[in-house]
């Protein structure tokens, strides 16, 4: 064979991804960062340069505000919560209990159902008057309550149905973590009187923290990622007050269709992200033990 | 001191019986080596006397002190395991003081023991390391360290060396022999190694099957192996056991006409000469067949067939024999040991010497 087909045949075997990845990844993503520098061309009047005009105007659009707001207390309230309780599930289900696998499957099953199916679940539990939680608090009387109709509870209330999902996604990976730590540490600390709250501070927290970091970044780009709920429970309502980042961005785009806008708050989306995850390596990766 | 009593301990899970029936005593002071095939319950005795599994019944009392319901950390003891149960993301200072910081000993008296126990390891280079950045032995130093700190009366090391290449095993056996003696610490051991065993123990426990075969000195269960199945665990190789058949004078090798070696009847019972203990000389009156030969530099395995059962005999040094020469093969009288097939226990029968004495009766004496 020649040289030049040796040249060739690697090229080929890359070029189906390369397609792929390009048409629907690199390109888009670079003409999203274009688009956010024109103005949306509509009918005969095309795209104009308007700089930096869209960003600046973020600044005093209101409902972008609110969305950031929204998002922030999101995944401030989703992110730890979901941790805590991921870790708190695994150790429990690594435990050895009478029911572990009926535990570990209820736990594990929120993860399996489709975010919309999850969505109408939980948009049955909020119903005023016979929905679950009503239900289940009127035993205690209390009044009934327009959970996802009210702007003081409508954020409470997705975050809650984010936490129940993503924690039994999370378990999986602490489960996987806590079965690598050799059992014979325990028995160790055990020798020593160890107490259990101890060793956990100790011992198996830290040697989590691998794990930790990995979860903590994914459930931080999950909670500026997943809008599928918002959109089938309140559509960012009332009043904006449950509208997230990405569900604005959805309806700037697809219901406005101010594509140009849409695409400014993309980038905006991405750079916080993006942000995110470099303090996140960068603060912790050095207080991380790996093996 | 604290020495240890075990009485008639038991453990046993569903349809399982790991430990039946062990009793013994270990004196202050002394090591005392558990040692068997693997699942002959050795390690679970272990665990049973660390409290790290409960046991069925029996007794675990420890310088005096029944423990057998107390929890782990109540039994005054440490424990090395075979994993050295190190803390991967704590250092080498921190792994060895884990135990104190828990028990609460003021920073002064840590700092104190840390300091005495790197010097007896000679760790004090690695004291801010990780574990996995130190080799297999260093890694065993610091599980010795951590149980060196807790200046425990009783020490437990399940199977420490086994993770060691050979050379280091030797070097780290020695050590912990002489760190048990100079602290004084009463320690109980175990292996699968038979050479480990007899190289540190005052006391060996032999088990089999969840059971003790045979409670002993070193030298004692070398000389006076008190079933078939010790006599075949202690030895490299082990000790030959050949059936023996009913002779006209007594007790011959099975397929063979004699010379009758032990008094009375041979059917059922085995007889066991060590390798070792065998000659090959012109007086030897146990006619054999040289069937292979095994060189090993200082020695060599010879395999002889004397009737229908093979015998390994050392010989020292280079080979003067070929395969299918005739030899005579001859041993002590007190190099003989006879076992019941069935029971496997030792029987004790009058022997009859092997060697055709010059100058004397050229018939068989009986000794003693």
């Amino acid at each position: 064979m020649k040289k030049t087909n040796n040249m060739v045949v690697p090229w080929l075997l890359l070029l189906p991804a390369t397609v792929l990845l390009a048409a629907f990844t690199h390109i888009p993503a670079v003409m999203t960062f274009i688009n956010s520098f024109y103005r949306t061309p509509r009918g005969n009047r095309p795209a104009r340069f308007v700089g930096m005009d869209h960003y600046s105007s973020m600044l005093s659009d209101p409902v972008f505000m609110a969305a950031l707001k929204n998002n922030a207390i999101y995944a401030l309230g989703t992110v730890p919560a979901a941790i805590a309780l991921s870790m708190l599930m695994a150790i429990i289900v690594n435990s050895a209990i009478r029911g572990r696998a009926l535990m570990r499957m209820s736990f594990f099953l929120p993860t399996v159902l489709p975010m919309i199916a999850v969505a109408n679940i939980w948009l049955f539990f909020y119903t005023p008057g016979y929905g679950l939680i009503d239900q289940f608090l009127g035993l205690f009387g209390f009044h009934e309550r327009n959970w996802l109709g009210d702007p003081d509870t409508v954020l409470g209330s997705l975050m809650m149905l984010a936490i129940w999902k993503e924690a039994g996604f999370f378990m999986i990976f602490y489960l996987a973590a806590l079965q690598q730590i050799s059992p014979t540490l325990s028995e160790a600390a055990a020798l020593e009187g160890t107490s259990r709250w101890y060793f956990f501070r100790r011992v198996t927290f830290p040697l989590l923290m691998p794990t930790t970091l990995f979860v903590m970044i994914n459930a931080i780009i999950n909670s500026f990622r997943l809008i599928d709920h918002v959109i089938v429970m309140t559509r960012g309502g009332p009043d904006n007050a449950s509208t997230l980042l990405l569900y604005y961005v959805y309806n700037v785009a697809f219901r406005f269709w101010d594509t140009a806008y849409a695409s400014a708050l993309t980038v905006v989306l991405l750079a916080v992200l993006a942000l995110l995850a470099f303090v996140q390596f960068g603060v912790l990766d050095r207080k991380v033990h790996y093996k | 001191m604290s020495g240890i009593e075990i009485a008639s301990l038991n453990k046993s899970w569903a349809t399982f019986n790991a430990v039946q029936d062990v009793s013994f005593t270990v004196e202050a002071g002394t090591l005392t080596v558990l040692l068997g095939p693997s699942g002959c319950g050795k390690s679970t005795t272990l665990r049973l006397i660390a409290g790290l599994e409960g046991a069925t019944s029996g007794a675990i009392r420890i310088g005096g002190r029944d423990v057998t319901n107390e929890p782990p950390a109540r039994r005054d003891l440490a424990m090395v395991f075979q994993s050295y149960a190190l803390f991967p993301h704590l250092s080498v200072a921190e792994n060895i003081v884990f135990g104190l910081k828990v028990r609460k000993v003021p920073a002064a008296e840590r700092a104190r023991r840390l300091q005495r126990a790197v010097d007896i390891l000679g760790l004090s280079h690695l004291l801010d390391r990780k574990p996995s950045q130190l080799s297999g032995g260093q890694q065993q130093r610091v599980a010795l360290g951590r149980a060196i700190v807790a200046e425990a009366p009783v020490c437990l090391m399940d199977e420490p060396l086994s993770n060691l290449d050979a050379q280091l095993r030797h070097e780290m056996r020695k050590e912990i022999r002489s760190i048990q003696k100079s602290l004084g610490m009463t320690m109980v051991y175990v292996t699968h190694d038979q050479i480990e065993a007899m190289s540190l123990a005052d006391q060996v426990i032999l088990m089999r099957n969840g059971r003790i075969e045979q409670k002993a000195t070193p030298s004692e269960l070398y000389l006076r192996p008190a079933t078939s199945f010790a006599a075949r665990f202690i030895g490299t190789p082990p000790m030959n056991l050949v059936e023996l058949a009913d002779g006209a004078d007594g007790a011959v090798v099975k397929g063979t006409n004699g010379p009758a070696l032990v008094e009375g009847r041979g059917a059922g019972l085995l007889l066991g000469v060590r390798p070792e203990e065998i000659r090959i000389a012109s007086t030897g009156i146990v006619p054999a067949i040289v069937q292979s030969i095994d060189y090993h530099g200082a020695d060599s395995i010879l395999e002889c067939l004397v009737g229908d059962q093979l015998l390994q005999v050392r010989v020292e040094g280079v080979r003067r024999h070929a395969v299918g020469d005739p030899v005579g093969l001859e041993w002590k009288p007190e190099a003989m040991h006879v076992f019941d097939r069935e029971t496997t226990r030792r029987v004790e029968r009058k022997v009859l010497v092997t060697a055709d004495g010059a100058g004397e009766v050229p018939a068989l004496r009986a000794v003693k």
